[in-house]
């Protein structure tokens, strides 16, 4: 019973990557959010980014360094922008400033099942580390999925 | 009372792939308990430990937020849809726990 989740990976192009990490740099030492649209192959665990809608971090208090919101109604206007285009919202990402790019209890505590969830560290104003994180759906925890980063030369 | 819940893609799963649900209730929250009662496996990430509706689950009515309602009590009437949208939250813990 211990194999009961299967392996996924987030495909994100190198320019996508980049942005989030930029978000991340100009953010700092507040956490920077944004949302990620694509396409979810579900049968194969893959998920293939196409598409980044940054977020203002809706949280107005001295948290900010620590927490961040995406309201209701951004999510719904991304979602919008997602059937649009063909596409659908397939996670979110947002920076840990000064903290590793791991979940915290309080990511878990308000993940959604079957989305990723791209954190990347900024220390020190500079950006880090990228992992990207899928919840169990017994909501237990985490597990790590691959991050795959097609370069624009990659002919593939 | 037949009303409709749309269905994020993300539950979908627990909803045997289903994008509407239909339930009998007169309220919104009425309706809420009889969705994750024929699908139980929605519950926890619809509700918390507590029995409470997670602060990050919103229901819309037809478009309203139904916090700006009558929240769990805004009633609801055959013909009208539901809609469960989530806000996004998470955030790093910096106040030096187990990690």
């Amino acid at each position: 019973m211990s194999e009961t989740t299967t392996a996924t990976t987030l495909r994100l192009p190198a320019a996508l990557l980049e942005r989030v990490r930029e978000h991340g740099r100009t953010a700092y030492p507040e956490e920077c959010c944004g949302v990620m649209l694509g396409r979810i192959d579900r049968a194969s665990g893959r998920t293939e980014v196409v598409r980044l809608v940054a977020q203002e971090n809706q949280r107005e208090d001295e948290h900010r360094h620590n927490r961040y919101l995406i309201s209701p109604e951004a999510v719904l206007h991304a979602d919008r922008e997602a059937r649009t285009a063909g596409l659908e919202i397939v996670g979110y990402y947002h920076s840990h400033p000064d903290h590793p790019s791991r979940p915290s209890d309080f990511d878990r505590d308000h993940a959604w099942p079957d989305q990723s969830y791209l954190i990347v560290a900024v220390a020190g104003g500079q950006p880090a580390t990228a992992q990207s994180w899928r919840l169990r759906d017994d909501r237990s925890a985490f597990e790590e999925e691959t991050v795959e980063v097609p370069s624009p030369r990659s002919h593939e | 009372m037949s009303i409709i819940i749309q269905i994020p893609t993300p539950l979908r799963r627990f909803t045997g792939e289903s994008g509407e649900v239909s339930v009998d209730a007169t309220t919104v929250g009425e309706a809420l308990l009889r969705l994750v009662e024929t699908h139980p496996d929605l519950r926890p990430h619809l509700y918390a430990n507590d029995g409470k509706l997670r602060t990050f689950v919103n229901v819309f009515k037809n478009d309203e937020d139904v916090r700006f309602l009558e929240k769990d009590a805004t009633s609801v009437a055959p013909g009208d849809r539901l809609t469960i949208i989530p806000s996004i939250a998470g955030g790093s813990r910096r106040d030096r726990t187990s990690r």
